[in-house]
């Protein structure tokens, strides 16, 4: 029954208008009317959803649901859109997060409530635009676009050093992406068109794929972020509203590692081949270094982002130890396990980090304040979010039966096949996550209630309840039965292994 | 086959839902709903699991097969599933009958308690997790079983999270057995790196395989075997609480004694302990490691009893106890002696939560008074509890006829017998750790129970026996302590089948308790034996010495202090594991930490990305000055242009 509706354009295009809408609901005396048009919104796309996963066919590799436009014909850019099953669940984890955001920011945000639900919706379409677009062009104009409702979004409703964090997030990220333009015009030289499915079968030299691989490393390994550069994140997290946070790290970051399945690999196999040596030593410096910089953090945001970071290095990891396995067994099997552990590794940071951010943005909103010291004894005043913590902190620290176990064990194990020394850096996730996170833990919530501050917190409220359950209901289904998410891709795993391994020279 | 698997479900599930029932409705339910319901549904696991040990180890059935498919991904399938046989029945007996004990003793226990509820919820969550350790068919279950049961032991260390000390401890707890299962992780994904799956029948199919072809790196002779039975090794070393990770077992004390008794004596504590065991097939086939285990594990069985004799709170005297005590365990293991090792594993199950829970019951009397200098002739007030507690020890100091002697016996025999590296010095560990066991155990027991009791006089008439829940579960762990070791002695070390069957894989040049059982003529025999040999006296010695020195001679203990100064120093820090770690783990750590963030902070973030702000800023701060605005400069460089061109057209 829904086959004739242009589903992909309904999911980025809904969102965008009812942002529109709900910008011109009024100023905060009607506050309450534009938080009702955001919540209907972001209802609506998660519904749209709905279909879109019952009709998605797991068995194939192939984009489904196309669209295709002619848009500016003269330079064969079209209108495209089109998922396989790497980028429907980031859609829909993007809807999903939406939703949470919107009903997480009911109370929290006083000040231009219109704006600040319209920057989301608008932020929403663009994002999904990001995972749709199979137009290379199209895809680069929705990458850009959604950089300014985050920017607003920080610039705006952000702490007190909000300026110095939205203009670093935006330049950062910015230059990083230009870069990527110039690479895509030199792609559309040696093509008809701009289509992302032209670009996999064109022919490369070494020296073509290497400085097209560099240039599309730059946008995307600011997003991810990986270390070096990393450093726009903790600012960036910090400053930020609570929402803005878990829109960042569920959603943003994941934008870059989707960047790199999508282009960086398939595009340039050899050149990704020859630099994997490369890129997992920077991933595994995120993972170790990055860590033990988390320990040391003492404002909570901050701590949590370079959790972040370290987390994300996984995904990283994954993407490009793959050469090193089937360099050495030479079986493309052997390499599907790290790659959709990275794929869980991405959908199930965006729960548990995401819903640690919700949590610091509850604890905000009592006490003003992320510092780690002005807190202590939480859990006697909040039994319920204590617990509703300690669900998410175990996540974080990749608990088995949590969904943060499932990505990262996934990944250590097959990065065996490449090397053990992989292996052993990448395990000590296991005691450094569990050190900053219970860590922080114990310091908040743990011990006698130390401030009036804290004597004065109540418990959760309803809309808070309901997000952190929901959350808590998805890390636990996960965890528990991860097959749900890994049947999905599957099959795309399998052709993007495929594509990213066999020679372009 | 599918009985047994529809049974162990209903074990595992049971308490679960017991555990999500009192948990997650704590502040809905009353006092008297948690303690119902969960001990309801862990009576009705112990009825079925006793049940599952008939059909098991009566009828010789076993079940191994999955439950779902947890994950596929290229060729692999991970799966959750049991493999039910006899060692899976033995520990669920054990972990279900303690567990259900321990729940009734927390009723008594726990009553004053604000958290009871949440208190409930966590021991049935233990059990859980405990049982799908036990029950798993592949490491990935284990692995779950095996972080589960140390969330769960994390949750409850730091169960009065008012105090910093118990925080502390919980942290420590789980930051040491993380340790451990970074270990386990790297030893998992060798299994899968080489045997390429995870499920224990096929990779056990193909150890003797792999250990012949493979060398970790070309042209040495690293095996494969040793380096995966190391890393795995490590888990089971955190878990079990084996030298030199056992430093957060003393600290786990924090915690209220029931789970001391459950988790830290009977059950997780054993869980490495049961890992060497079920992986046997994969140990057999590597000699260094099972030296490494073996020595590892008598130093721990003597060291860490030494420790014991200078405590003073009574609950650590028999965490140190259970540190030693582990420590025969796995230097039963390291000799081959598996059997020896569960069948130690289980007597002590009882006997420790048995002193756990005697030592709770006098906490209780003290008011949550656990130092023993302040305790004393209790044997009058509480007779009940005196008289289980001297049982429990008797079994500790392996004096006959109670449980302990047989086990470790048994296992002082299969180190003896031993010919693998490094069994000399594991012989003489052990035995002098029976020395030792007896010291400290009866220097408790008389410090406790025997001569005048140095509390305050309001204290003193205060002191009374504990209520029925809570001496009920002594007098109920008495019965095993006494009878349990002359009952099984024969059945599960040496008779053919034994009580675990071919659970376990033992190759015929390491069988050493083979050899002995052509020597068993029966358990009263073993007794009768055991008057002719070492291990014996030194235990009676050991208690004969705590008696001069503890009830006898007590000016005795502060002279041999002040005599051995430094071995008393070495002994009350602890060898100094605790302020080593202290020094280069926890400050050490916090100060690179900080360190690195400031390099982060200064050098990238500060000296590149806003040092290239700052450099741009200065370029265009610079070319601003160029852009003075008055015409006559601007002309003047045009002219200056202008000459150049000139000059340059001339010269060419």
């Amino acid at each position: 029954m829904f086959t004739n509706i242009p589903l992909l354009s309904l999911i980025i295009w809904v969102p965008v208008i009812g942002g529109m809408v709900c910008m011109f609901a009024g100023d905060d005396r009607k506050a309450t009317r534009a938080r009702c048009i955001a919540l209907f919104t972001a209802f609506i796309n998660l519904m749209l959803c709905i279909p879109l996963y019952m009709q998605f066919d797991t068995t194939t590799s192939n984009m489904q649901f196309v669209e295709n436009i002619d848009w500016i014909a003269k330079f064969g850019v079209h209108y495209q859109l089109g998922v396989d099953g790497i980028s429907v669940l980031m859609v829909i984890l993007s809807t999903i997060t939406t939703f949470l955001v919107v009903i997480a920011s009911w109370r929290p945000i006083k000040k231009n409530v219109a704006q600040y639900m319209a920057a989301f919706l608008i932020m929403q379409g663009m994002m999904v635009g990001v995972f749709e677009a199979l137009d290379a062009i199209l895809f680069y104009v929705f990458w850009e676009g959604m950089l300014i409702p985050m920017y607003l979004c920080i610039g705006m409703w952000g702490g007190s050093r909000r300026t110095y964090a939205s203009i670093k997030f935006f330049l950062y990220t910015f230059l990083g992406s230009a870069l990527m333009l110039i690479a895509l015009l030199y792609l559309r030289t040696k093509t008809e068109d701009f289509n992302l499915l032209s670009f996999y079968a064109v022919k490369l030299t070494m020296t073509e794929q290497i400085y097209i691989f560099i240039a599309f490393l730059l946008a995307f390994s600011v997003k991810i972020p990986m270390w070096p550069v990393h450093t726009w994140l903790p600012d960036a997290h910090t400053e930020a509203p609570a929402g803005g946070s878990v829109v960042l790290a569920a959603l943003m970051l994941k934008m870059g590692i989707y960047g790199i399945l999508r282009f960086s690999m398939p595009i340039t196999p050899d050149a990704s081949q020859y630099l994997a040596g490369f890129m997992i030593v920077l991933s595994l410096i995120a993972i170790v270094y990055i860590a033990i910089v988390a320990i040391g953090q003492t404002d909570m945001k901050r701590l949590i982002a370079y959790s972040s970071v370290a987390h994300m290095g996984f995904t990283t990891l994954a993407c490009f130890v793959i050469y090193k396995i089937i360099a050495k067994t030479g079986d493309l099997h052997d390499a599907y396990l790290t790659l959709e552990g990275g794929m869980v590794q991405m959908l199930s940071h965006a729960f548990s980090t995401g819903a640690m951010f919700l949590g610091v943005g509850v604890l905000y909103e009592r006490l003003h304040s992320r510092e780690i010291n002005a807190f202590g004894g939480v859990a006697h005043k909040m039994p319920l979010f204590a617990a509703f913590f300690m669900l998410f902190a175990l996540a974080n620290v990749g608990l088995p039966g949590t969904s943060g176990f499932v990505g990262e064990f996934l990944i250590i194990l097959g990065s065996f096949k490449a090397s053990y020394v992989i292996t052993l850096f990448a395990a000590s996730t296991l005691v450094l996550s569990a050190t900053y996170t219970l860590w922080l833990y114990k310091r908040v919530f743990f011990g006698p209630v130390t401030t009036k501050g804290v004597e004065a917190m109540h418990d959760l409220e309803m809309p808070e309840y309901t997000v952190l359950a929901i959350l808590a209901f998805l890390v636990i289904f996960i965890g528990v039965y991860p097959n749900a998410l890994l049947q999905v891709f599957h099959a795309s795993i399998g052709h993007l292994l495929e594509l990213s391994t066999t020679s372009k020279l | 086959m599918e009985l047994l698997k529809t049974l162990s479900l209903l074990v595992v599930i049971a308490p679960l839902v017991g555990a999500a029932g009192a948990g997650l409705f704590c502040r809905q339910v009353s006092k008297q709903f948690a303690h119902r319901l969960t001990i309801a549904l862990m009576g009705f696991s112990l009825i079925l699991s006793l049940y599952v040990a008939c059909l098991v180890i009566g009828q010789d059935q076993s079940y191994e097969g999955v439950l779902y498919l947890w994950g596929q991904s290229g060729k692999l399938t991970l799966n959750v599933g049991f493999l039910i046989d006899n060692l899976t029945a033995c520990m669920m007996v054990t972990v279900t009958f303690v567990s259900f004990l321990v729940h009734i003793y927390s009723i008594g226990y726990m009553a004053e308690d604000g958290g009871y509820q949440r208190f409930f919820s966590y021991i049935s969550l233990f059990t859980f997790f405990m049982l799908m350790l036990v029950t798993a068919n592949n490491f990935l279950q284990l692995f779950f079983g095996w972080e589960g049961v140390g969330l769960a032991s994390y949750l409850l260390i730091g169960f009065w999270f008012n105090r910093e000390s118990a925080n502390q401890g919980s942290f420590k707890a789980f930051l040491v057995n993380r340790v451990g299962d970074f270990g386990f992780v790297v030893g998992i994904a060798g299994v899968l790196g080489y045997f390429g799956s995870l499920d224990y029948i096929p990779v056990f199919a193909a150890i003797p395989g792999v250990a012949e072809a493979n060398t970790l790196i070309p042209g040495t002779s690293w095996s494969v075997i040793s380096f995966i039975g190391f890393f795995l090794f490590v888990g089971a070393m955190a878990k079990s609480a084996q030298m030199p990770l056992h430093v957060w077992l003393p600290e786990s004390m924090e915690g209220p004694t029931p789970i001391s008794a459950l988790i830290h004596a009977a059950t997780m504590v054993t869980a490495g302990v049961f890992m060497v065991a079920r992986l046997s097939p994969l140990y057999q086939y590597t000699p260094s490691m099972q030296s490494f285990i073996l020595i590892i594990g008598a130093t721990g069985a003597l060291f860490t009893g030494l420790i014991a004799i200078v405590q003073n709170d009574i609950k650590r005297v028999v965490a140190y106890s259970t540190l030693s005590q582990l420590g025969y365990m796995m230097a039963a293991a390291g000799v081959s002696a598996y059997a020896a090792s569960i069948f130690h594993l289980m007597t002590h199950a009882a006997f420790k939560a048995l002193l756990f829970l005697g030592a709770g019951s006098v906490i209780l009397a003290m008011h949550h008074d656990q130092d023993l200098r302040h305790m004393g002739g209790l044997r009058k007030q509480m007779p009940i509890t005196y008289f289980t507690f001297l049982i429990g020890t008797l079994a500790l100091c392996a004096i006959p006829p109670f449980s302990g002697f047989f086990s470790k016996d048994a296992i002082i025999e299969a180190v003896h017998s031993s010919q693998i590296g490094g069994a000399s010095y594991a012989y003489v560990c052990v035995v002098l750790g029976s020395f030792v066991t007896a010291f400290y155990s009866f220097r408790a027991l008389f410090l406790a129970f025997h001569g005048e009791g140095r509390m305050s006089h309001e204290a003193k008439h205060h002191v009374k026996e504990s209520p029925w829940v809570v001496w009920l579960p002594l007098v109920l762990l008495a019965i095993p302590s006494v009878i349990q070791g002359y009952m099984m002695v024969g059945p599960m070390l040496f008779s053919e089948p034994s009580y675990l069957g071919n659970s376990i894989t033992v190759l015929t040049q390491n069988n050493v308790l083979m050899r002995m059982g052509e020597e068993f003529r029966g358990g009263f025999h073993m007794i009768l034996e055991s008057f002719g040999n070492f291990p014996l006296w030194f235990a009676i010695l050991g208690a004969f010495s705590a008696w001069i020195a503890y009830v006898k001679k007590p000016e005795l203990p502060p002279l041999c202090v002040k005599r051995f100064k430094w071995l008393y120093t070495i002994l009350i820090h602890k060898y100094g594991f605790d302020d080593f770690n202290d020094w280069f783990f926890v400050r050490g750590g916090q100060r690179t930490a900080k360190l690195m963030y400031q390099g982060d902070a200064r050098i990238i973030d500060d000296f590149f990305v806003n040092g290239a702000g700052r450099l741009i800023t200065w370029c265009s701060a610079t070319a601003r000055r160029l852009q003075t605005g008055y015409i006559y400069h601007y002309a003047f460089v045009m002219l200056l242009g202008l000459m150049a061109l000139l000059v340059w057209l001339m010269f060419r």
